[in-house]
């Protein structure tokens, strides 16, 4: 009896981890695009006018990262597919910049997504200029009122810009702008200043439309998605861990430490993606005997993601590292920033030795030069020149890829570490 | 195919044989039998004689020019080889525009009897490569295996509008044994070419009407009837070939043509011939008698006439037995022929040879010192003789083809002038009225019907024999009736009969055909076609959208009058000159380049198909519609021959095709658009594109487009520079009137916009950049708005300036500050911090970390916890996504450089407002 039920309340939390999970990682669309009412209205209008009356239009959709360009799109896409009329009759077409680096794997990719590529066989894919011939000769055909409204959605839009004379886009949107097939092109793009990078007939025959997708959301409106993010849905199976699990969600959100951690996230960045990095991270410590979210967690998940990410490789340095990079930062205090190299840092290390011998052993020259390397590989310094053949290493210029505060907050933390080392590093000079 | 012996890269020798004949003794021309043609080092000759079907020299070695050979003349040095042809058109001559009409894959050794123009047909005999055997297929027969590779077959004709069902007499082939008269039946049709200017628009008109059913109506309203409508006919005839001569600016080639040709006593002679004992003043108006013989009309009355005058006036003329002789052959197979073109140019010349039954010969002379005149002789001369003649003509009906004023006054003071002469013949005319009338009717209606059923041929071609049947069986019964109280034989019934018969059989039979799956060579694929029909605009906000889109085609294009008619004019003269050259058009985008081009391009189209000016062919090419710039080549020979070929091959092909002098030649006309991205390092495309035109056979006439105004300077080197010559034209950007003047236009009365909506637009966007497409788009975006922001769709009222405000602002406000107003706190203090910093250092760069430094001070005194070095630099590389900040790559990490990339002042703005 103990062990199902311990065997039902596992299989529960394996569901809550899946169904947020799901919420987190694949992006499931939500019901309605929160905070966007009027961009949602704007651009659904706009494809339901290409799908319907054959209208030829195009768009930009600009935003910072993680503002919900593509969550808004696809719910767009999402809502127009389901009306009847428009189901079968639009024909959308995915690219991205980042996966289509050139005209020629987008012209393939277009072709491909139109399965065009059956209409003369394996002959499509022939050179980059027939392609293009073959396509366009494609869109030429159609017309307004007959063939199917083509919907090209380009991800990562300023990546097509940089695409040899922008050939891709011009064609795309002059078809837009000539009577020939519909199409509607969405370019969607994190760059503000997207439009100065098209060339300026490329420019004019984009319409100029653009939706900015830019979150006013305020502390309140963030918490309250926090809770409605990490809350269950109504048909969860069991309504007593429903009411429990939420009844819980509820009280975190209202713990203020919890406020306090949220408050501090809200402040670093407004996008749920990160955000959801966060629950993520709070919610893989859900298990089955600890059957909710505590505070604690959520301050654990928000310290994991602030920590900096050089202070653990810090703390995994060797004594004469360590003691290498206290040189470097009081070369860097005497000559304000300026570049060091070796052999500067090996005469600061010496100087040092001879005050403290005793604390710390004499390292030979080629062991501290390979400690110099080893740093140089965690890229904790960097060399200044980019011709490094011909100079000697030992005289090679580096400059400190650490803050001082970095620095200073790894010695506090550093397990076992000498007195003289410490007070080395905090005192102002050598 | 057989290998030609170009191909052998052999010289050809050309010989002429036979015994001379005096052709033209003023140009001193002499007609010869036959040509002996041998190959260099080789002892075959190859003999070709008039009547034999051809092979010319062309721009393809593996398919050369067919046609059939009509006459060979030459100087008296024999120095010169020229050659009379009627051409013969391959499927891959067809524009490509056109091949559609055809309805049916095409057989591969099909040709098409040209009835076009367009074509010079005397060709210089050397460029004749040998001999080939054509054979007519009915129209209801299927093609033949193709066994024989050699063979060729016609079965339509094609007259630059559509292809028709060839009239088997065209193809009646004649004995080769005799001569230069065999080809004497079908020289007028080809000799009407030759005086191609001043002919072209009577021609072109008569050709898409060999229509038996005309000759059969024609035939059936009694002699005299027929005649006057015959000699109606020719009126028309006459002032639209005034218009076309006062058109032509190459009239004067035209009259040295003629001089050559159409007045040379051969051609006299071969005219007689078949018009049998007409009236001799006919003799000096060659050329009249050349297209008049192209219109096939009716039979009878010919032979009537043909008949009473061939006794009196057959003495005169060296040939005056040809009737006679033409008489005879009917019964054998080759009677048709030169019965049905005797008829014809009775039957057109009938009105002078009624008329003037009185006519003196001395009229002769002067008419003949007339004809030697160069430019109006043929029109004037034709209509200085009606009005002579008074013959009872009565232009009803008249719809003289050209636009121009002169021509119509011209036509106004003829018309006068024959109403006049009219009611002295009222009683000719009286009976005449009511059967001309709707003779003319069937005339018109039967060329429809010949455009309609064209049309279905490619569509459907079943209902085809339902559209003609009603109309042709009571015109066949009038055709019987009428013919027995004809006084002719019935040797001209039977003719007649044949001749009905063979019409009658036509369209019954075409339905038969097979519609064989056509399986072009390059498939072009399309989108697939939409399930529900794309809706129409519901309401007036909708209509003003759908009209404001720049795709929308408007009615005409405002605004660009002068640069329009700079432009129409320059082709058109190229066109009609048959030159070429070149012009280069600047402007910025947005200001109705390409529109107006493609504008003037309709309108010239229009003029071509309205016979005003020589057809033409139109290409276009785009610098960005092509991966490479040597694609251009592949582009142009694609849209000109539809071969498919690499760069290099088709540079190769296109130059020969623009050097080599092919007589079958129609001006092209080349836009290219986004010239700049044609240049190459070494400029070759530009020099290419830019000198074929001055060639002096290319006939191209190259239109450039690009944006800035100075590129030929910028980037073309001298000797393209030099080419592309000074023709220039540049597209000022819209002012504020203009672009009010073209959504205005384009609304075209639709009341959506409040006026002082629309001239807050035009100014704004003329103030900007002058784009109309810009303003076009503004507009359309005001219309959502104006749309969304009523709650009933139905009741969106006017567009007003506060919608346009609204569009305006989405348009063209900057969203740099909305963007900092939106992003988080700490991007926000990172921006202060680099603010700081700059201030600090008093630069406008500075590394990531020296700002950091900056702004864990400011969040220290904002009372905010600081945030680590890696949330800092999460910090500036969103920024930098945004493009609120300019960064260096980001392996650099703490080093990279931070710059801004708005001003300070609106940073520091957008900050003020928030914390406010």
């Amino acid at each position: 009896m103990c062990t199902l039920s311990r065997q039902r309340k596992g299989s529960i939390h394996e569901l809550v981890q899946m169904i947020l999970r799901e919420r987190f990682c694949h992006q499931r669309l939500p019901e309605k695009p929160v905070g966007m009412e009027s961009q949602h209205k704007h651009l659904l209008e706009l494809l339901r006018r290409t799908a319907v009356h054959g209208e030829s239009n195009s768009v930009l959709i600009v935003g910072p990262r993680g503002s919900g360009k593509t969550m808004l799109l696809n719910c767009v896409l999402r809502e127009l597919l389901e009306v009847k009329d428009v189901n079968k009759n639009v024909l959308p077409v995915h690219l991205n910049g980042l996966l289509q680096t050139d005209d020629r794997i987008a012209l393939k990719e277009i072709t491909r997504q139109l399965n065009l590529e059956n209409v003369v066989g394996d002959k499509v894919f022939g050179s980059f200029a027939e392609n293009l011939a073959f396509l366009l000769e494609a869109l030429k055909k159609g017309d307004r009122s007959s063939s199917r409204p083509v919907l090209f959605i380009l991800d990562e839009f300023d990546l097509f810009a940089h695409h040899k004379n922008q050939t891709l886009l011009y064609n795309l949107l002059d078809v837009s702008q000539s009577a020939q097939a519909p199409v509607a092109v969405i370019g969607l793009t994190c760059r503000l200043d997207v439009l100065e990078l098209l060339e300026k007939r490329v420019k004019s025959r984009f319409s100029h439309r653009q939706i900015h997708l830019l979150s006013s959301l305020s502390f309140i409106q963030y918490l309250d998605n926090v809770r409605s993010q990490l809350s269950l849905p109504q048909d969860f199976p069991d309504t007593n861990f429903y009411d429990e699990w939420n009844d819980g969600i509820k009280t975190l959100c209202e713990d203020q430490s919890v406020v306090d951690v949220l408050q501090r996230h809200y402040n670093s960045s407004k996008d749920f993606r990160s955000l959801h990095l966060l629950l993520m991270l709070a919610l893989s410590r859900v298990s089955a005997s600890k059957p909710a979210i505590k505070p604690t967690d959520l301050l654990e998940a928000s310290r994991v993601c602030m920590v900096d990410s050089k202070a653990n490789i810090l703390h995994g340095l060797s004594i004469l590292e360590l003691c290498l990079i206290i040189a470097m930062k009081h070369l860097n205090d005497i000559y304000e920033g300026e570049p060091f190299n070796f052999q500067m840092v090996h005469n600061e290390f010496k100087k040092f030795l001879q005050r403290k011998s005793h604390s710390i052993h004499n390292f030979d020259k080629p062991v501290v030069i390979k400690a110099f390397e080893h740093l140089q590989q965690l890229e904790l310094i960097k060399s200044m020149d980019s011709s490094t053949a011909k100079i000697q290493k030992e005289y090679q210029l580096m400059k400190l890829l650490l803050d001082h505060s970095q620095i200073m907050e790894a010695l506090q933390k550093y397990p076992q570490c000498p007195t003289d080392v410490k007070q080395w590093a905090m005192s102002a000079f050598g | 195919m057989v290998r030609y012996f170009t191909r052998l890269r052999m010289r050809r020798i050309y010989k002429w044989g036979g015994r001379p004949y005096i052709f033209d003794r003023k140009l001193k021309s002499y007609g010869f039998e036959y040509l002996n043609m041998s190959v260099e080092g080789q002892e075959a000759v190859t003999t070709v004689t008039p009547g034999q079907y051809i092979l010319i020299e062309g721009n393809d070695d593996e398919y050369p020019f067919v046609a059939k050979l009509l006459k060979f003349f030459g100087d008296e040095s024999h120095k010169q080889k020229k050659a009379l042809v009627q051409w013969f058109l391959r499927l891959s001559e067809v524009p490509q525009n056109k091949k559609l009409l055809l309805g049916r894959s095409p057989h591969p050794q099909e040709i098409f009897y040209y009835l076009g123009r367009a074509c010079d047909n005397e060709i210089n005999a050397e460029s004749i490569l040998g001999t080939v055997d054509v054979q007519h297929v009915p129209e209801d027969t299927p093609f033949p295996e193709p066994g024989t590779k050699d063979t060729l077959y016609v079965k339509l004709s094609w007259d630059t509008k559509a292809f028709n069902v060839l009239d088997p007499v065209l193809m009646q082939d004649t004995p080769a044994s005799t001569p230069p008269k065999p080809a004497l039946p079908l020289f007028p049709p080809c000799a009407s070419p030759t005086a191609t200017p001043v002919s072209r628009g009577p021609v072109r008109r008569a050709l898409p009407t060999p229509d038996p059913t005309v000759m059969r109506r024609a035939g059936s309203v009694s002699d005299t009837r027929a005649t006057m409508s015959a000699g109606k006919r020719s009126t028309l005839e006459a002032e639209s070939i005034h218009s076309a001569s006062k058109l032509s600016a190459s009239k004067i080639l035209s009259a040295k043509r003629r001089g050559s040709a159409a007045d040379t006593p051969g051609v006299r002679k071969k005219l007689q011939l078949s018009i049998g004992a007409s009236p001799g003043k006919k003799m000096t108006r060659a050329d009249v008698l050349c297209e008049l013989l192209d219109e096939e009309m009716e039979s009878e009355k010919v032979i009537s006439l043909k008949l009473s005058s061939s006794v009196s006036h057959s003495l005169q003329h060296g040939c005056s037995l040809s009737p006679m002789r033409s008489g005879c052959k009917t019964p054998n197979g080759q009677r048709r022929f030169p019965w049905k073109l005797s008829s014809i140019s009775l039957d057109r010349l009938s009105p002078t040879a009624l008329g003037e039954q009185d006519l003196s010969r001395a009229t002769t002379p002067s008419r003949r010192k007339e004809s030697a005149m160069a430019i109006r002789k043929p029109a004037l001369g034709v209509l200085a003789e009606e009005d002579s003649e008074d013959s009872p003509m009565q232009p009803i009906a008249l719809t003289p083809r050209s636009k121009r004023k002169s021509a119509q006054l011209v036509s106004l003071r003829i018309r006068k002038q024959l109403n006049l002469l009219d009611n002295t013949q009222e009683l000719i005319s009286d009976g005449d009225d009511d059967c001309f009338v709707p003779s003319k009717k069937d005339l018109q209606s039967s060329s429809d019907e010949e455009k309609t059923d064209s049309e279905e041929e490619t569509r459907g071609r079943n209902c085809k024999t339902s559209v003609r049947t009603p109309c042709k069986t009571p015109s066949k019964k009038k055709d019987l009736q009428s013919s027995s109280d004809s006084e002719e034989e019935t040797m001209v019934r039977k003719t007649r009969g044949r001749n009905g018969k063979a019409s009658a059989r036509t369209p019954c039979k075409t339905p038969s055909k097979k519609v064989t799956p056509s399986t072009p060579r390059h498939a072009t694929p399309s989108i697939p076609s939409r399930t529900v029909p794309a809706r129409q605009p519901g309401n007036i906000l909708e209509e003003a959208r759908a009209r404001l889109h720049v795709s929308s085609v408007p009615e005409s294009l405002p605004c660009r009058e002068q640069e329009f008619q700079d432009i129409y004019n320059f082709v058109e003269s190229k066109v009609m000159d048959g030159t070429g050259g070149c012009m280069y058009i600047s402007g910025v985008p947005g200001t109705g380049k390409t529109a107006t081009i493609h504008e003037v391009i309709r309108c010239l189209q229009h003029a071509s198909d309205m016979d005003e000016i020589p057809t033409f062919r139109f290409i276009e090419i785009n610098g960005m519609k092509m991966t490479d710039p040597h694609q251009a080549y592949v582009q142009i020979l694609q849209k000109l021959t539809d071969q498919k070929v690499t760069a290099d091959h088709a540079a190769a092909l296109l130059e020969k095709r623009f050097s080599n002098p092919a007589p079958k030649k129609e001006t092209t006309v080349l836009l290219v658009d986004e010239l700049d991205l044609l240049w190459t390092r070494k400029q070759n495309v530009m020099y290419n594109l830019f000198d074929w035109p001055t060639r002096r056979h290319a006939r191209l006439v190259v239109l450039t487009i690009a944006n800035t105004m100075d590129l030929p300077e910028r980037i073309m080197i001298n000797r393209v520079a030099s080419r592309l010559g000074l023709t220039r034209m540049s597209f000022q950007p819209y002012s504020f009137k203009q672009l009010q003047q073209i959504i205005t236009s384009r609304l075209n009365k639709v009341k959506a916009f409040e006026e002082d909506a629309l001239q807050l637009v035009s100014r704004k966007v003329a103030a900007l950049s002058g784009d109309a497409r810009r303003c076009l788009d503004i507009c359309r975006r005001a219309t959502e708005i104006c749309e969304h922001s009523t709650s009933h769709p139905s009741s969106a009222g006017l567009v007003r300036m506060n919608h346009v405000m609204e569009a305006l602002d989405e348009m063209f406000s900057s969203s740099y500050i909305t963007a900092i107003r939106c992003a988080s706190l700490q991007e926000q203090l990172f921006l202060r911090a680099v603010i700081a910093e700059f201030r600090r250092l008093g630069l406008e760069e500075a590394t990531f970390q020296q700002v950091f430094v900056q702004h864990r001070a400011l969040s220290r005194v904002e009372g905010l916890q600081p945030i680590s070095v890696s949330e800092g630099l999460a910090v500036c590389q969103r920024l930098g996504a945004c493009r609120l900040l300019l960064l260096e790559a980001s392996r650099l990490d703490m080093l990279q450089r931070v710059r801004l990339n708005v001003s300070q002042d609106d940073v520091l703005y957008a900050l003020k407002a928030v914390r406010d």
